[in-house]
């Protein structure tokens, strides 16, 4: 019987920095959009929509949610590797994970392009 | 082979007797932050695309966003996007080796507490 790895810590580097790639880029589109909320001051529903339907920002915001996506991804797949160590249920969760971070990637991108 | 390397080492792994230092708090503060984010992605999602969609759906995102126990919520998760976001930064940082020496690691430790907690009630008093 072949006792393949089908879970486990060896996707190594490539993630680990996929992992601080992401995490750059959501920190300065933190900052990024901080400021210009700061002096936008958007107060009423049309300015605040006014703020995201701007392409820039658009992009901007959209390149932020798959960043914090895959980010995520990489997060919370290494927190159930490191606590749940039973196969079936691991694989489980990461499936469940991926579908789920697919899906909010849809919905980031609803959201966005209504606007 | 597994077992010539295992040592018989007393080991303490009771979390109720461990006295985490400084630096351990910020790591996993860090993980709990993380991975509070991702269950709430979904909460966060709804309120973003509520405050964006129309202007009743914006209203509607109003209300919601003004009940209390909504507001509980959106405190816990200011406060761990802010230690997450600070944290993370100080990771970075170690990772291209910067104030790796002990001292200056538990110093980047406090500081990270220092402008995660009052950054957090900024915000807070801004944004709610
Ligand atoms: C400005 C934004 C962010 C920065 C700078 C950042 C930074 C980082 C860094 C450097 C790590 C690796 C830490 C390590 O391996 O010790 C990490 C892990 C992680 N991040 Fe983020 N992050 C950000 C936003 C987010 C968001 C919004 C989420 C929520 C979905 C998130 C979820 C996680 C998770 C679950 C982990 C794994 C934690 C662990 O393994 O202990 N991050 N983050």
């Amino acid at each position: 019987m072949i006792n393949r790895i089908v879970v486990g810590a060896h996707y190594g580097l490539k993630d680990w920095i996929a992992q601080r790639a992401t995490a750059v880029v959501m920190a300065v589109y933190s900052v990024l959009i901080a400021a210009v909320l700061l002096v936008v001051r958007p107060a009423t529903f049309e300015a605040w929509q006014g703020v995201f339907a701007n392409g820039v920002i658009k992009f901007l915001t959209f390149l932020f949610f798959v960043s914090l996506f895959y980010h995520a991804w990489i997060g919370v797949r290494d927190i159930w590797m490191d606590y749940v160590k039973p196969v079936g249920v691991r694989l489980t969760l990461h499936v469940l994970t991926i579908c789920a971070l697919v899906g909010y990637t849809a919905w980031a991108a609803a959201i966005l392009w209504r606007l | 082979m597994a077992e010539m390397t295992i040592k018989k080492r007393p080991k303490n792994l009771d979390l109720t007797t461990i006295r985490l230092p400084l630096p351990g708090k910020v790591s996993i503060l860090h993980r709990v932050s993380g991975a509070g984010l991702f269950l709430c992605l979904p909460v966060i999602l709804w309120l973003f695309g509520a405050s964006l969609g129309s202007p009743e759906s914006f209203a509607t995102f109003k209300s919601v966003a003004g009940m209390l126990p909504v507001k509980v919520i959106l405190a816990g998760l200011l406060w761990a996007f802010v230690h997450h976001f600070c944290a993370g930064i100080r990771f970075l940082l170690l990772d291209i080796h910067v104030g790796i020496e002990k001292e200056a690691a538990r110093q980047s430790a406090a500081v990270v507490f220092a402008v995660s907690i009052p950054l957090t009630l900024i915000l807070w008093g801004v944004l709610l």
